[in-house]
């Protein structure tokens, strides 16, 4: 994935100075809080009674078998959800009917379950729109092209690029993402997430679809972010989870059955038992596992 | 050879106003899905806004952008409190909705302005140019026509290319969800869309009005040539649709000037391409690799 700078620790960060993203360490204050989360659509429980914390710097792990809730509670912490109880903190304040737009401005960023790349924008112009928030040229002065607007503009782009290259993906900027590789449209994506300087990174199956090697390369940036940003990461390929997570949640049918390190939680007997009573899901593991092995992809 | 010239040019300004309508039309598809069937009543009625300044002595050219101006208020407006409700439901909803605005815009143009017959000025002379001993069918006002609307077009691919509300219009227009999530206010910027899209559109509705006699029903015909233009060039691509205007109207003026009593067949040629392009190339000429629904 290219070189990735190494974090080195800066003076406090606070959230509206403008921030160069290489080099900082982890807002100390940047702490995602879940506490008794239930979702139900309709009348089906989604989730029930579900409490996490993301430390700051830490990588978080939400695994569990399929329609355990993980993106239903991932949805939640990104406001596209509305939890029917429970409380969500940010920065120790409590997050109430957030919205998505809101996202952003909150420093918390989301890859998507695919890659939900725009289709008719190029690679360079999609992670600009994901430094967006950054851009700070009113609405009327970038409509009549004012000079902020413009310097603004070519910030973004320097912002994008450099993006880019740190995910080792600049000789992509300006092809269409629909003629790229998966795996390079996934880095691309990612570029996208974390272009915007997020304190928390929400990772939503980064790995599927990845070859063995790419996937080795993914874990090994996921560690390197933690340096400057919470990562909240949902993913079914357990090797991964166990290898980069320092806390890890367990859901099985929308209730949490367990918590803990990556020994912690293998060594608990529930968890043993959602996965292996669940044939269904350990087929479907295993068949992902051989296709992965073959250098097979598949495609959301 | 005189003759072919002359049906060219006139076939190229004509067509440069289709264009423009067939841009407004691609502009609102492209962020809302939603073919917008009232586009022309509401040029119409911004260039009756614009008559009634000119008529209040007014000169041609603040009328032109206060027209302009009320087009994208009107718009922005549209889209805020009519459009927005049924933005993403069913297909036919939108459609309908869009046609009631259509009747009812129109029928409020007679209302405050009368529905009589008024000639429309242009700040321009009709008299063709001469080349050498021959007058021909192009007017300084083909002229004005041709380079008002290359200006907008070369304002709106500044604005989508180089800035970044144009940036976040597209990205909008390509993925509402993905776009929210990255911090886009995409309610906003489809606002921002039907504004601009009005502006297009009622600049063609002044510009084809220019010389002419304008009345509120007078943009009807180039809803139909405006659609057919946009379809021929692909609904989702805005150069599709300056493509598709500009063949559309030189089809037309070959038709007009070649056919015996060719001007009575202009609607129904308009048709027939329609007809031929969905049947033979349903996604337009330029159409993106992915399928479309008729």
């Amino acid at each position: 994935m290219g070189p990735l700078a190494q974090p080195t620790p800066s003076a406090g960060s606070t959230a509206t100075d403008h921030r160069q993203g290489r080099d900082r360490s982890p807002d100390p204050a940047a702490r995602l809080e879940m506490t008794g989360i239930s979702v139900s659509f309709g009348g089906v429980t989604a989730l029930s009674d579900v409490s996490l914390v993301v430390e700051p710097g830490q990588v978080h792990g939400l695994i569990g078998p399929n329609g355990a809730g993980k993106t239903t509670l991932f949805n939640v912490a990104c406001g596209l959800v509305r939890p029917s109880a429970g409380e969500m903190t940010w920065r120790g304040s409590a997050v109430r009917k957030l919205r998505p737009h809101q996202l952003a401005g909150l420093g918390i960023s989301r890859t998507l379950q695919g890659v939900g790349l725009f289709a008719g924008m190029t690679v360079l112009e999609n992670v600009m729109v994901g430094a967006h928030r950054h851009a700070r040229a009113g609405f009327a002065s970038a409509l009549l092209a004012l000079p902020r607007s413009d310097s603004d503009e070519r910030e973004l782009r320097a912002r994008a690029a450099a993006a880019l290259a740190d995910l080792g993906a600049s000789r992509y900027a300006d092809r269409y993402p629909g003629g790229l590789p998966y795996p390079v449209q996934k880095r691309v994506a990612l570029a996208r997430a974390l272009v915007a300087d997020p304190d928390l990174l929400l990772l939503d199956e980064p790995a599927s679809g990845l070859a063995e090697d790419e996937m080795h390369e993914l874990g090994e940036l996921i560690r390197t972010l933690s340096g400057r940003m919470s990562v909240l990461l949902v993913e079914h390929h357990m090797d991964l989870v166990m290898r980069v997570c320092d806390q890890i949640t367990v859901l099985d049918s929308g209730r949490q059955i367990s918590a803990g390190t990556p020994a912690e939680v293998q060594a608990d007997p529930a968890v043993t038992e959602a996965y292996l009573g669940d044939d269904v899901d350990v087929e479907a593991d295993a068949a992902e596992l051989s296709a992965a092995g073959e250098g097979g992809r598949h495609r959301d | 050879m005189q003759q072919f010239i002359n049906v060219t040019l006139t076939g190229l300004t004509e067509g440069m106003v289709y264009a423009a309508f067939a841009l407004a039309l691609v502009l609102i598809w492209r962020s809302t899905r939603i073919v917008n069937f009232a586009q022309g009543s509401m040029a119409a009625a911004t260039a009756f806004i614009a008559l009634a300044l000119i008529q209040a002595g007014w000169s041609y050219w603040a009328a032109l952008v206060v027209a302009l101006v009320s087009g994208f208020v009107m718009g922005a407006v549209i889209e805020r409190v009519v459009v927005r409700r049924v933005e993403g439901g069913p297909e036919l909803n939108a459609v309908i909705v869009t046609l009631g605005l259509f009747v009812a815009i129109q029928a409020g143009i007679a209302i405050v302005f009368g529905s009589s017959f008024q000639s429309f000025p242009t700040p321009f002379g009709l008299q063709g140019f001469q080349v050498g001993d021959n007058r021909i069918a192009f007017t300084p006002t083909s002229l004005y026509v041709i380079g008002a609307v290359l200006v907008t077009m070369g304002l709106l691919v500044a604005l989508f290319r180089f800035t970044r509300v144009g940036l976040a219009m597209r990205a909008s227009a390509f993925g509402q969800e993905v776009a929210r999530l990255l911090g886009v206010r995409v309610g906003r910027m489809l606002t921002l869309g039907w504004g601009l899209a009005a502006v297009v559109g009622s600049l063609a509705g002044l510009l084809i009005a220019g010389g002419e006699f304008i009345y509120p029903a007078y943009m009807d015909s180039l809803i139909v040539f405006g659609f057919v233009a946009a379809v021929l060039g692909g609904l989702d691509s805005p150069i599709g649709a300056v493509v598709g205007g500009l063949i559309l109207g030189l089809a037309l003026s070959y038709v007009s000037g070649y056919v015996p009593r060719g001007s009575a067949l202009v609607n129904v040629s308009a048709l027939v391409i329609l007809m031929v392009v969905l049947l033979v190339r349903p996604g337009g000429l330029f159409a993106s690799s992915t399928a479309r629904r008729a």
